[in-house]
């Protein structure tokens, strides 16, 4: 457990240097260029790249998980019950829908730039984290649900304080799903004219300059998996609490 | 599978279903809205055509009346498979209709003009989709009764392309231009998707099955296969780029099997180490679930180590490896796509193409066939997994 901290820490620390000053880096990158091409990617600067690649991210991520969680309470109430099994395998055969199809369809209709990537972003993030928290909200123990009714809650409080905190950990486990495809799809939405690290891959792919694909690929993944064990340690710390009660 | 399907009995309301308002409220607005786009060539915008001035004459009006009517049948609660059956045969009908309203707005002997389906014909065939889903989803079919649907829906949809009704719509246009590189293309992103598959399975299932045992290393090797789970594919793509053009380089014969630092080489590797994980982590589990009464039945019976893994341990956890394998088809058919950015082929080709000239039809052309693969995929593979769990509980 602790060379995991010393692990992160270190990422963490080794992340913001590069970005703050990657000139100091240039050594490393240097041997992958060829007749003496720039071993730092400077058409924009990376740490502007990483604070829009993260910005889309967050702001899909978000707009994602209201809107899933939304929908998963409103198909488990009696009202939307109807629509229960549509939502379940709209949802499965949604996610045999690759994300690159995703973005490129939504050009059409937005445009080149930030938007059609925030869309797909949005579309393929609903997915994980409906479903997820379909799973949650529907296997909550039956004794459970009798002892809440049988302590007289009423079915808001029963939503509140009863079949959402214990769907939590499972919500949480979809919204890491979804970031992670997110940081990922971010970086091809730059196909698409997005501000985000996925042009530094896509300039280096086209010069053919590894030290720029090296660049952005690095940070990209040092990202995703920063994010993933983030959320990851957040489910374990909310599992943990519902068990001690 | 674990079902989750608690059976729900539907709240009586009264003869209305409220999925039929909605389905009949988009068919409502699908048949007012423009239903096919005629655009001169390529790139000039284009003039929106309804049903009605597509289809001029009897045939139109008679399927604007055909549509309501099954929009408004939507409406009242009725058998599941009866709905099923209103919504595929307008599915139908309107396949048909886009097909012959093209046909009849190309000016004879034009090959620059293009056709496409309009808003009108999108909200129709989500209207009609979402009925035909709903009832799918409600009657609750066998594996082999949703593999079959698959199978009839696959061959009328053959069947529509060979006649050529729809050789006068944009997307088939493009696909006229290029047939020769659409197959090529679609070999490589199946060889590429399967290939990955096979030998992730190859590697996989040995080394879950050697690492089971062995508690030190197996969390060694879980959290890495994680780590590399969670790096994004263009990323790893981009990663394998450079180790591979220095192997190309530097070892001899390396080039000459065909290894090389752009192409399908790296993107066969990023899919492989992006199988392992599923493959191997399923593997475990299903060792795991086997109970150890089974295990002391077998060692009791004398079976040696390797007769009891054969027969006793691989059988019990076949139903959560192919779940893997279901789970890894899937996303490698997705993933496949990006290959194309570093000249590895597949589907992703068009879609980049088309996404660089703001052809559509092009984007459509690649992103079409890759959904159709992987949703194939999935049901199949679903139907298998839950034939072969069923077995097991028997």
């Amino acid at each position: 457990m602790k060379l995991g901290l010393v692990f992160r820490i270190g990422t963490i620390m080794l992340l913001a240097v590069f970005l703050l000053q990657p000139d100091w880096f240039a050594f490393v990158f240097a041997p992958m260029t060829k007749n003496g091409q720039p071993a730092i990617y400077v058409q924009n600067s990376l740490l502007s790249l990483t604070i829009s690649h993260l910005l889309i991210v967050f702001a899909a991520t978000l707009a994602a998980s209201a809107v899933a969680i939304g929908l998963a309470i409103a198909v488990t109430r009696p009202i939307g019950r109807e629509f229960l099994p549509l939502s379940r395998t709209i949802a499965n055969a949604g996610q045999t829908f690759p994300p690159v199809a995703v973005l490129a369809l939504a050009v059409p209709v937005l445009g080149f730039g930030t938007e059609p990537t925030l869309l797909a972003l949005f579309l393929y993030g609903l997915l994980p984290i409906f479903e997820n928290a379909l799973t949650g909200l529907t296997t909550v123990p039956p004794q459970v649900e009798e002892a809440a009714r049988g302590m007289g809650m009423t079915d808001r409080e029963r939503l509140w304080q009863v079949e959402l905190p214990l769907a939590l950990p499972l919500i949480l486990a979809g919204v890491r799903i979804s970031a992670v495809i997110a940081i990922a799809t971010a970086a091809i939405g730059s196909t698409v004219a997005a501000s985000t690290l996925g042009e530094a891959i896509i300039a280096g792919l086209i010069n053919s300059n590894l030290a720029f694909v090296a660049q952005g690929a690095l940070v990209i993944s040092a990202l995703a998996i920063l994010i993933h064990d983030g959320i990851g340690a957040l489910e374990r710390r909310v599992g943990r609490h519902l068990i001690q009660g | 599978m674990p079902t989750l399907d608690t059976p729900l009995t539907r709240p009586f309301t009264g003869p209305i279903d409220r999925l039929g308002v909605l389905v009949a409220a988009l068919v409502a607005v699908g048949l007012f809205s423009p239903f096919a786009l005629f655009r001169a060539n390529r790139i000039v915008p284009g003039t929106a055509q309804t049903l009605l001035e597509a289809l001029p004459g009897v045939g139109g009006l008679l399927a604007v009346a055909l549509l309501s009517v099954a929009g408004l049948t939507a409406v009242i609660r009725t058998r599941a498979s009866f709905r099923l059956m209103i919504g595929l045969g307008a599915l139908l009908l309107l396949a048909v209709a886009i097909g012959m309203g093209a046909n009849g707005l190309t000016p004879p002997g034009d090959k620059v003009s293009r056709i496409a389906p309009a808003m009108g014909f999108w909200l129709l065939v989500l209207g009609f989709g979402l009925l035909a889903t709903d009832s799918v989803s409600r009657l609750r079919l066998s594996p082999l009764g949703r593999v079959g649907l698959l199978v009839a829906v696959a061959a009328a949809m053959a069947l529509i392309l060979a006649s050529g009704l729809w050789s006068s719509l944009s997307v088939l246009r493009e696909y006229a231009n290029r047939a020769d590189s659409f197959w090529r293309e679609a070999g490589t992103h199946v060889a590429l998707a399967v290939g990955s598959l096979v030998a992730a399975v190859i590697i996989g299932l040995p080394l879950g099955i050697f690492i089971h045992p062995r508690r030190r290393i197996r969390g060694w090797v879980s959290r890495g296969l994680t780590v590399i789970q969670t790096v994004p594919s263009i990323a790893l793509f981009g990663l394998l780029i450079a180790p591979l053009a220095w192997v190309a380089a530097n070892v001899p014969g390396a080039a000459a099997i065909g290894l090389a630092g752009i192409g399908a080489a790296p993107a066969l590797l990023a899919l492989f180490v992006y199988s392992l994980m599923p493959v191997v982590s399923n593997t475990l589990v299903g060792l795991d679930g086997v109970p150890a009464a089974s295990n002391e039945a077998a060692r009791g019976m004398g079976m040696t180590d390797g007769q009891r893994l054969v027969q006793v341990q691989l059988p019990l956890a076949l139903p959560s490896i192919l779940t893997a394998i279901r789970i890894v088809l899937v996303q490698n058919i997705g993933l496949a796509t990006i290959a194309a950015l570093i000249g590895g082929g597949g589907f992703g080709v068009f879609v980049f193409q088309g996404v660089g000239q703001t052809a559509m039809d092009l984007v459509l052309l690649g992103a079409v066939p890759t959904v159709a693969l992987a949703f194939s995929a999935a049901v199949i593979l679903d139907a298998v997994v839950e034939l072969v769990s069923r077995k097991d509980q028997r």
